[in-house]
């Protein structure tokens, strides 16, 4: 069973979102990071730039798959991990930790379409079968 | 539910990921794929090949038969050696490639792919038709590859009584005692061997070479190390509509001696005349990212190919692929990625060799055959 820790909200794509006072970090959640494999290849968003949300931001490959990362939310990148470029397997060791993706300053804080642990792990469980 | 190889319990034990390979149940990795691919590269691995086909062939014209079957020459052959080779149809299209044992003029053992196992017995069975060979194929036994530079050190513990006959066993050959068969072969460009025994014994071997130091490995590890070994898949970078001349496979085409009469043959002479449009190469991605079966080839001035096998090399970091591409590509391509044209090396497989880069001392041709 894979983690899908209460205290974050996630998108229907696999993202998880964290709000840390006027920043939002973004990453992919156990589960994605599960189903891909073991990554050897990240491409993330330019730094400053504007993201709409829904848009494909960012590339986690494994060897066998590579997915899109859907932007879960609209604002500016603020900073990107540049830590797992260089070792793309933290995304995998550490999902939720060391392996994040990127943090936007949203423009506006609207994270109605998104989904807390519960509503997530219902959504994983659905798509299992 | 697919079918299951005598290690099915095996690999489960070993807490193996298990994925549908053409139609059987096979470990895709114990863990971590890119582990494997490196314990292989630098130690040593076993991988069950149980899922694929092996066929005996019996008879006073097995030889006679397989001179006719097959692209390469069984003539070349002497007793205990193996000889890699493809099986075409009438237009030279590949119907799968395989190898061959020689174990006397009349007893061949055939290995052939698990993903083609109704055609290829369908077509033999059709072609043995006019010779006096009886085909039996061999589901009672298991098999076992064994990959890696250090599998060498391993012999004295797996093979005790054997020792030094397998240690002095050459590339290519075989042998055969009471209780197994043994090639020194394999799929990833490493030295190591292919071991065949009874699927009753299978468990039993399959404990006593990971009780040796030798690490399971997946079918994942299986694919990225063939590929930078330079190693055709069928299916992918070989089918029916392409001919070994066009698969880097020439040098498994045997054309002399001219009056050996083998199914394909008039159809790559006529190809050979003709003038033979395109081949398969190897690239090496310049920049960082995965290369990917199926995407577009761009040649400047000269046209366009695709990519057969694209993946990951864990040996170099880079993304690697075979491809398709027209026979007047030079030393440079492009590949199409996510709408973006990427430069790419075009390079004569193998990737790694002995476990380095194998393409530096090629980048100043200017053209490559």
């Amino acid at each position: 069973m894979n983690a899908i820790p209460k205290n974050l909200k996630y998108s229907k794509s696999h993202e998880w979102i964290r709000q840390d006072e006027d920043v939002i970090t973004v990453g992919i959640t156990d589960h994605a990071q599960c189903m891909l494999g073991e990554l050897v290849y990240v491409e993330l968003p330019e730094p400053e730039s504007s993201l709409e949300l829904g848009q494909e931001c960012a590339v986690v490959e494994s060897v066998k798959a590579a997915a899109d990362v859907y932007c879960p939310i609209s604002g500016e990148v603020v900073e990107i991990n540049e830590a797992i470029l260089e070792n793309p397997q933290l995304v995998n060791d550490d999902p939720y930790g060391k392996g994040w993706l990127f943090r936007i300053r949203p423009f506006e804080n609207d994270f109605k379409q998104l989904l807390n642990a519960e509503q997530y792990t219902k959504q994983v469980a659905s798509e299992a079968h | 539910m697919g079918k299951k190889t005598p290690l099915y319990d095996s690999h489960l034990k070993a807490s193996a990921k298990m994925v549908d390979f053409a139609g059987w149940d096979m470990p895709i990795h114990y863990g971590s794929q890119l582990q494997e691919h490196h314990e292989v590269r630098q130690n040593a691995g076993v991988f069950d090949v149980s899922h694929m086909t092996i066929v005996d062939l019996h008879g006073t014209d097995t030889k006679k038969f397989l001179r006719y079957l097959v692209a390469n020459n069984v003539d070349r052959l002497t007793d205990g050696k193996a000889l890699y080779t493809c099986m075409l149809n009438e237009n030279g299209g590949i119907i799968d490639d395989l190898i061959v044992y020689k174990m006397s003029d009349d007893f061949f053992r055939l290995i052939v792919n698990s993903g083609t196992h109704d055609k290829d017995l369908a077509w033999l069975n059709k072609q043995i038709k006019k010779f006096n060979v009886k085909l039996t194929e061999r589901t009672d036994l298991a098999m076992l590859a064994i990959q890696g530079p250090k599998v060498k050190e391993k012999i004295p513990t797996l093979f005790t009584a054997e020792t030094a006959k397998i240690q002095e066993l050459k590339p290519f050959h075989a042998i055969e005692t009471e209780n197994y068969f043994l090639a020194r072969t394999g799929y990833t460009g490493e030295d190591g061997f292919e071991i065949i025994i009874p699927a009753k014994k299978a468990a039993e071997w399959w404990q006593k070479i990971l009780d040796a130091g030798i690490k399971p490995c997946g079918l994942g590890a299986r694919d990225t190390l063939r590929l930078e070994a330079g190693l055709n898949l069928y299916g992918s970078d070989m089918t029916e509509e392409v001919t070994p001349l066009e698969s880097n496979l020439t040098w498994t085409v045997a054309f002399e001696p001219k009056d050996r009469d083998f199914i394909g043959r008039t159809a790559l002479e006529k190809q050979l005349q003709d003038g033979v449009k395109q081949k398969l190469v190897g690239l090496v991605l310049e920049a960082q990212g995965v290369l990917r079966n199926h995407q577009k080839v761009i040649v400047d001035g000269v046209g366009f190919g695709e990519i057969t096998s694209g993946s990951f090399s864990p040996t170099l970091s880079k993304g690697i692929a075979l491809a398709r591409v027209p026979t007047a590509t030079g030393a440079h391509c492009f590949v199409e990625m996510r709408g973006k044209k990427v430069p790419a090396l075009v390079i004569k497989p193998p990737f790694v060799r002995q476990g380095k880069a194998n393409f530096n001392n090629q980048k100043q041709t200017s053209s490559i055959t």
